[in-house]
């Protein structure tokens, strides 16, 4: 059986990662590929490296960290943050990445799902979409969740789904930072809607989030950052406990 | 493992072909990336990896003549993804005639059952052969694919999605993996280490 895939999200800035205390048996828990190699030796199944640089030279350091990363870690992964051309997706995919993530730049210019899913397959391309519930409608954010758009959740989804996209990553604005459980409700939606996998973000508190996120919310992967990073809940743990619940993890 | 032996990853427009590389590089072994002929024919180990569509690879790898060299190949060889789909004899993808190495069709997952791509971990549910060790039966590996190779004489292991399909296989001196053990942890490590030790 295919197992439901547990994926923590690091945030990269110059280089470095943001968040994180100091693990046991990590050198350097700033370093993303100590980090990233931690959560792998613990059973992680995917990871995903999110750039949130706005410098120039902030970017070139990245594709120099995911070079690194590729080399040294044995399982999938995904980058994000600045991906706004086919040349930039063109580059992670030389320096080592499994997947590239895209988020506002694929609302601003929706072709840039299918160029990418076309020059490297669908498999490539994760798109990323932040929305918020408001006034009866989940409307889709840009710009780190600061714009809203026209967008609505579910068409968009279907749309870029139809363009090429692989995956999606759904963040649930209402959720996110809250720790009081996904947005179960919509990830059940987009995954009876869609035809590709739907991965759940945005919520994680407990151990009981990711069994309602897999059972109820139909998820395909759930993916959390702070109750990872600051080791509320250590990825084995929260697979023992999966496991128990008669989930299928690997 | 010898790490003097020569293995060629051959190169070609797909994508990620660096991640196998990096993986041999972690057991200790340098591979060159090459679509040259000569240093393919004087590999001990082949890999042909993949991502990618059947048949813009197929015609990428007619122009250089690569499917008949790869065909005629006596050392070990490993495809990987779609490398295994192209060593059988036609694909589904673009109605395409392939390499032809497993006299196989390649059939694309059934449209109205669970979600395509089979993407994620899955386990291996049976084993033979020598490439994959008994004791990985029950491991997870990691797929990503829409078209898969029905389960035949050359299946050298089993997974489930919506049906049984070749997790593996192997004829002669072929061996091949729908799975990227480059990307499947543990089990991918000691699959490449076995392929190298052959």
């Amino acid at each position: 059986m295919l197992a439901k895939r547990i994926i923590p999200c690091l945030d990269i800035r110059d280089g470095l990662t943001v968040k994180g205390i100091n693990f046991e048996n990590v050198i350097d828990v700033g370093d993303p590929v100590e980090l990233g190699a931690k959560y792998a030796r613990d059973g992680a199944d995917e990871l995903v490296y999110l750039d949130i640089t706005a410098t120039h030279e902030g970017r070139k350091l990245f594709a120099d960290l995911v070079r690194r990363i590729s080399e040294h870690l044995n399982i999938p992964f995904t980058v994000g943050g600045g991906i706004d051309r086919v040349e930039d997706a063109d580059l992670l995919l030389s320096a080592g990445a499994d997947k590239v993530s895209i988020n506002s730049s694929a609302v601003r210019d929706p072709g840039l799902v299918d160029r990418i899913a076309g020059g490297f397959g669908k498999q490539f391309v994760v798109v990323a979409i932040d929305a918020q519930w408001k006034d009866d409608r989940w409307t889709v954010y840009v710009n780190g969740g600061r714009i809203p758009t026209n967008k609505e959740l579910f068409t968009w989804a279907r749309e870029v789904q139809d363009r090429g996209a692989g995956e999606i990553l759904f963040t649930s604005m209402n959720h996110d930072g809250t720790k009081q459980g996904y947005a179960c409700d919509a990830i059940r939606e987009l995954s009876s809607q869609l035809t590709i996998p739907v991965i759940a973000s945005g919520g994680a508190g407990s151990k009981e989030h990711f069994v309602e996120v897999f059972e109820h919310g139909m998820a395909d992967a759930a993916l959390a950052a702070s109750i990872f990073h600051y080791n509320e809940i250590p990825v084995p743990e929260l697979k023992d406990y999966l496991k128990k619940a008669n989930i299928t993890i690997r | 493992m010898n790490r003097w032996m020569k293995v060629a990853i051959i190169k070609y427009n797909a994508g990620n072909i660096r991640s196998v590389d990096h993986a041999l590089k972690r057991l200790g072994v340098e591979a060159v990336i090459t679509d040259d002929h000569e240093t393919i024919l004087k590999a001990d180990r082949v890999i042909f990896p993949g991502v990618g569509e059947a048949a813009s690879t197929m015609e990428y790898l007619k122009e250089r003549e690569l499917d008949t060299l790869l065909k005629g190949l006596s050392c070990p060889v490993l495809g990987i993804c779609l490398g295994q789909q192209l060593m059988c004899s036609w694909s589904e993808e673009g109605d395409t005639p392939c390499i032809g190495i497993f006299d196989q069709a390649v059939r694309h997952f059934p449209k109205d059952g669970l979600k395509v791509p089979h993407m994620g971990w899955n386990s291996l549910d049976r084993v033979k052969g020598i490439l994959i060790p008994a004791e990985l039966i029950g491991s997870y590996v990691y797929f990503v694919h829409s078209y898969y190779v029905p389960v035949c004489e050359d299946t050298a292991a089993e997974t489930s999605y919506m049906l049984p399909f070749s997790a593996a296989m192997q004829k002669d001196n072929f061996y091949a993996t729908q799975f990227h053990p480059e990307k499947s942890g543990g089990p991918g490590e000691l699959i490449l280490k076995q392929f190298l030790e052959l």
